[in-house]
């Protein structure tokens, strides 16, 4: 208990400290796209995409503990609907955002309904089929789509008045819906919505029996989720200008996936970091070995994994908590001999009072009865 | 020809497909069984496996010499890919493992491409040319043979699952891993014998497909969304559900594809997939799957 | 609740840290390029000086593409060689390739990359139409020559409002045109059942075909299409087998040809001429299939394939497998991929040594104006030629036949051009 005391009397250092850092992070991102080259800028643009994209699976994946093999779907349909609002209507960027946003919630609350029959696996196989069927779909729909030819549109182009170029006003265009909806993301699993997610999450029939209304929480979830994905999409087509049905495959889905669990499941930053991997690690990937970046890449997300089972996010936290735990271990010597170390592992782990174990988003808190992602146990009758 | 003749030569036709699909559907429901989790390279490995064996062919050794080196070389491939790559994040979140089957699968792939390049190979057909005329339509051997085969190895499962003390463990194991281990199970050696199983049941699904599909690095990435398809029809867990699954889709999408113009062969892949939506809606376990028991 | 702020923030700064860290120093942007004496004075020479030029080209070295990888590697053991022999115009080439993984989104990151970070003079194929169609406007505006790109929609040579952008291979309508000619000239009657790809390039033979043979009569009587996704098209041949059409048109992509290819072969019951598009055609596609099972299979083609014993004796051919040997010991020389990629590099060579100025603008007028331009890879017969109005280089090509263990040509080379006027929208 000690370690709690002293955090609380650490408490006015920390805060100006995160106070300062929070000044500093902002400063980083609004000064970003004045001092790296166009490129980069675009880069960096790519990344707080991904993240907008990301952040919503991970409501659905991490705080929901469901699965979604799919979200590149509405990641699509997102883009589409922004791509064929500018082609066809010509309705002026700004006008896509809410209608892509709006289309994918419901989208979502569509699929919301089915993933509240099933779980685990299941969900997966149906939101991934819905990944499978869409870009055939779009090929079909040619006279809106443009079919397999896909569509060419207008990117947003700054106004006079910014004085910016155009990747510096994208950027800032991007970085703000990104701010805004990182924010709704917290905020959302702050408010009662959030709260009933988690305890859906940990332990279903207990939350039930609390009071928490299952089946509204769980298709909101996914609607929110699905929401995210398309803003993401909206702001793809902004900033690349061209949309097709086969960029959006299912490996789509699969990287936002791998993405997402890389940066760091239930983790509110770890959306950055996993876009960040995704947007960055294929290149690195390429500069190490030109006649396979595949082998390179598929090294590299098995190594973070092996480093950071619960996602880059909670590495700083894995750390410490084993810097703790080493000095602690001499007084637990009942551990079971050969039970895995990694503390997201060994979910006795969470209970104990290590400081970066009580309160760290990125430590998976339920990995108890039904891990993430675990399918409908089976159990012989 | 006549309408009843061409029906039933479509369906012939689907459950060729279908029988690719339930060959890699048994795999994945195996390691299923075995560790609980979804392999996503599963259909890589099982191409690996298939170069292993061209390769052996190719060096002059006969087929059915190369068939039973290729098995046990899978089997112990399977067993030290548990080893060197899932051991390390065993008890991790299931969908780190998951992520870690994705990265194999960006691997092996990439691997595979740069040992034997992208180029098709062929592969030397384990069956003989021709077939037999039932009712006017004409049945392949190879057709014949990889339903033939994939049912001997669902009947092995299926033993395997119900009658065998290794059963029995690796139920428990997949359930519950740290009761298991409390039980005196050796839960390390249970998961790496499901991971040598599967690669085994895996490569010979390889083997068996790479006539008909053509041996290149991404041969199996379109039979692996099918084969997830017929287990998941199937119930995860069942090897029989695995198959009936496998079977059920690949007629249901060439029915549909050659029969209803509206949908076409481009939609066909939605056909069975909204089948399975419906039938999971009704059956969240699936067909053959059994009932989550909760306790709460 | 304040703590995960601090993290949160602290984390914030630590992937702005690593992201500032990922992206290399290299953030100069030093756009003024030097200006070019004389006539050619205010045009562009970025990447360009008398002793250099660099070039470069993206293409899928992963992914589901990345069979055309390769290409690649028959570009750069072109360059390399020309590099040994004095370089072009004694301008040594520095050809730098960077993969997309055949997605847009990608291929927009990449091209940037070269353009802006490696400052390349041209980008020298982009492969895949969704992949150049993502990037032809960010590089007109840039105005960076897009030449010879890797694909052959129609689309590159009808459109007016990227001059910068220009195809090289004979695009799919032309190679159709072909088609429906020979059955036309031979078949008059026939009823021709198509297997095609989903995406552009099916779409734009499978149109082009019906419009050339429209009016004649030569019908189409089945059509089934495939997603490069599938794992087998031996539904989709069931299919078109009931239609007992005369003529298969087979506009597949080399896997997708092979399985094609065995379940015709398969089939007792339907024996249609087979005929296979340039894509599919390699040898590497016929003969896992079997040799005996592709006899008569007709196709067509515009360059010299490597693994003809026709050209083993041919100078450029032998010159190709030599440097191929020496500056690309890991690829195939029989692989016609590489000989794509030899015949493209030798091409742009010549434009190169067309241009009126070294600039960019030098090159992006010299490839719209070339006037019977003879590479050594490319079939006798078949030349480069462009002009106003005609911004497609090759449109010409022979028809081939399966015979014992390769292809033989026959027929005169097949001028669309003149047989079927100008390509328009």
């Amino acid at each position: 208990m000690s370690t709690i005391t002293a955090a609380l009397g650490s408490d006015r250092a920390r805060r100006l400290r995160a106070a300062l850092t929070g000044l500093l992070a902002a400063a980083a991102a609004v000064g970003a796209p004045f001092y790296f080259a166009p490129f980069q800028v675009f880069q960096l643009t790519m990344v707080l995409l991904y993240a907008v994209a990301l952040a919503g699976l991970n409501l659905l994946v991490g705080f929901g503990g469901q699965i979604s093999l799919g979200h590149g779907a509405f990641f699509a349909a997102g883009a589409y609907t922004a791509a064929v609002m500018l082609d066809r209507y010509d309705t002026g960027h700004l006008a896509t955002l809410p209608v892509a946003a709006a289309g994918c919630f419901v989208l979502g609350l569509g699929f919301g309904v089915p993933a509240l029959r099933l779980r685990g696996l299941y969900l997966a196989l149906v939101t991934l089929s819905f990944a499978v069927f869409l870009p055939p779909l779009l090929k079909r729909l040619q006279s809106v789509t443009g079919g397999s030819m896909g569509l060419t549109v207008d990117k947003l182009e700054p106004p006079a008045w910014s004085g910016l170029a155009e990747d510096q006003w994208m950027y800032f265009a991007v970085l703000a819906v990104t701010a805004v909806v990182l924010l709704l993301a917290r905020n959302l699993l702050r408010s009662r919505v959030g709260r009933a997610l988690l305890a859906v999450r940990d332990n279903e029939s207990a939350a039930e029996v609390m009071g928490v209304r299952l089946s509204l929480h769980k298709t909101l979830a996914f609607a929110w989720s699905a929401m995210f994905a398309g803003v993401a999409g909206c702001l793809y087509t902004w900033v690349i200008g061209f949309v097709s049905p086969d960029s959006f495959s299912f490996v789509l889905s699969i990287t936002l996936l791998a993405g997402l669990v890389v940066g760091g499941l239930a983790s509110l930053y770890g959306p950055l970091l996993g876009a960040a991997f995704v947007m960055y690690v294929p290149s690195v990937s390429q500069d190490v070995s030109e006649a396979a970046p595949g082998v390179v890449f598929g090294l590299l997300i098995i190594a973070v994994m092996f480093a950071a089972p619960t996602g880059l996010a909670g590495l700083p936290g894995r750390v410490r908590g084993a810097l703790a735990r080493r000095a602690t271990r001499a007084a637990t010597l009942d551990r079971t001999p050969g039970a895995p170390s990694a503390p997201g592992a060994n979910p006795k782990s969470l209970a104990e009072p290590g400081p970066a174990a009580v309160l760290t988003p990125a430590e998976p808190a339920a990995v108890d009865a039904d891990p993430v992602g675990a399918p409908p146990r089976t159990e012989k009758e | 020809m006549n309408a009843v003749t061409d029906f039933l030569r479509q369906v012939v036709e689907g459950l060729g497909s279908g029988a690719v699909y339930a060959s890699l559907a048994l795999a994945l429901v195996l390691i299923h069984r075995f560790t609980g989790i979804v392999n996503l390279a599963q259909g890589e490995l099982a191409m690996l496996s298939t170069y292993v064996a061209w390769q052996l062919v190719a060096s002059g050794m006969p087929f059915w010499l190369a068939l039973p080196v290729t098995l046990v070389v899978s089997f112990a491939g399977g067993m030290l890919v548990e080893r060197i790559v899932i051991r390390p994040v065993q008890g991790a979140p299931e969908l780190t493992v998951v992520i870690v089957t994705v990265g194999l699968f960006i691997f092996v792939n990439a691997m595979a491409g740069l040992i034997w390049s992208f180029t098709v190979k062929d592969f030397p057909q384990p069956f003989p040319d021709g077939g037999i005329e039932m009712a006017g339509v004409r049945v392949d051997w190879s057709t014949l043979g990889i339903i033939g085969v994939v049912a001997v190895v669902m009947g092995l499962l299926y033993l395997l699952f119900q009658h065998t003390s290794v059963g029995l463990v690796m139920r428990a194991v997949a359930c519950n891993p740290s009761s298991a281990r409390l039980s005196g199970i050796r839960v390390g050696r249970v998961l790496m014998l499901g991971w040598g199983l599967a690669a085994t049941v895996g490569a010979l699904s390889g083997v068996l497909v790479a006539p008909v599909l053509f041996l290149e690095p991404n041969m199996m990435g379109g039979v692996l969304i099918y084969a997830f398809a017929a287990a998941t029809l199937g119930g995860f867990d069942s090897p029989v559900g695995a198959v009936v699954g496998g079977l059920f889709v690949g007629v249901a999408e060439t029915l549909t594809g050659a029969y209803v113009d509206v949908i076409g062969a481009d939609l066909k892949v939605g056909v069975p997939l909204v089948i399975i939506l419906a039938v999971l809606l009704v059956r969240p376990q699936g067909l053959f799957g059994r009932a989550a028991v909760e306790r709460a | 609740m304040r703590k995960t702020t601090a993290l949160r923030a602290a984390a914030a700064a630590t992937a702005a840290l690593l992201t500032a860290t990922a992206c290399s120093s290299q953030r100069g942007q030093n756009d003024q390029s030097t200006a070019a004496g004389g006539a050619c004075k205010g045009q562009q020479t970025t990447g360009i000086t008398d002793k250099t030029i660099k070039l470069g080209g993206v293409y899928p070295l992963s992914g589901p593409a990345s069979a055309y990888g390769t290409i690649s590697k028959g570009v750069a053991a072109y360059f390399k060689y020309v590099n040994a022999q004095g370089g072009i115009d004694g301008r040594k080439v520095e050809f730098v390739v960077r993969d997309d993984g055949y997605q847009p989104p990608k291929a927009v990151e990449e091209t940037r990359r070269l353009v802006e970070q490696e400052k390349v003079f041209a980008v020298f194929q982009t492969l895949g139409t969704p992949s150049t169609a993502a990037v032809w406007d960010y590089l007109g505006r840039q105005k960076v020559p897009q030449p010879f790109v890797a694909t052959g929609a129609s689309v590159w040579g009808t459109d007016d409002r990227h001059p910068w952008t220009i195809g090289w291979q004979p695009n799919y309508v032309a190679e159709a045109r072909v088609y429906a000619k020979y059955l036309k000239d031979e078949r008059p009657k026939a009823k021709v059942a198509v297997l095609y790809q989903n995406d552009d390039f099916g779409k734009d033979l499978l149109g082009g075909f019906k419009k050339a043979v429209a009016g004649s009569g030569v019908k189409v009587v089945a059509e089934e299409s495939y997603e490069v996704t599938d794992p087998s098209v031996s539904a989709q041949m069931a299919s078109l087998s009931r239609s007992k059409a005369d003529v298969l048109l087979d506009v597949t992509t080399p896997k997708f040809g092979s399985q094609a290819l065995a379940a015709d072969a398969k089939d007792t019951e339907w024996n249609p001429l087979h005929i296979l598009n340039n894509v599919a055609s390699s040898a590497a596609v016929l003969q896992p299939v079997g040799f005996k099972n592709v006899q008569g299979v007709v196709s067509a083609t515009y360059f010299k394939d490597p693994a003809d014993p026709q050209w083993a004796d041919d100078p450029e051919v032998k010159t190709y497998r030599d440097a191929l040997h020496r500056y690309a010991p890991d690829a195939d020389p029989a692989n016609q991929f590489n000989a794509y990629g030899w015949a493209v590099a030798s091409s742009l060579h010549k434009a190169l040594d067309a241009m009126k100025c070294p600039t960019r603008e030098g090159l992006r007028d010299a490839v719209r104006n070339l006037k019977d331009v003879k590479v050594g890879m490319l079939l006798p017969g078949v030349t480069m030629s462009t002009g106003p109005g005609d911004a497609f280089p090759l449109e010409t090509m022979q028809l081939m036949r399966f015979k014992g263990e390769r292809w033989q040509l026959f027929g005169k080379p097949v001028d669309t051009r003149e047989e079927f006027g100008p390509l328009t929208k």
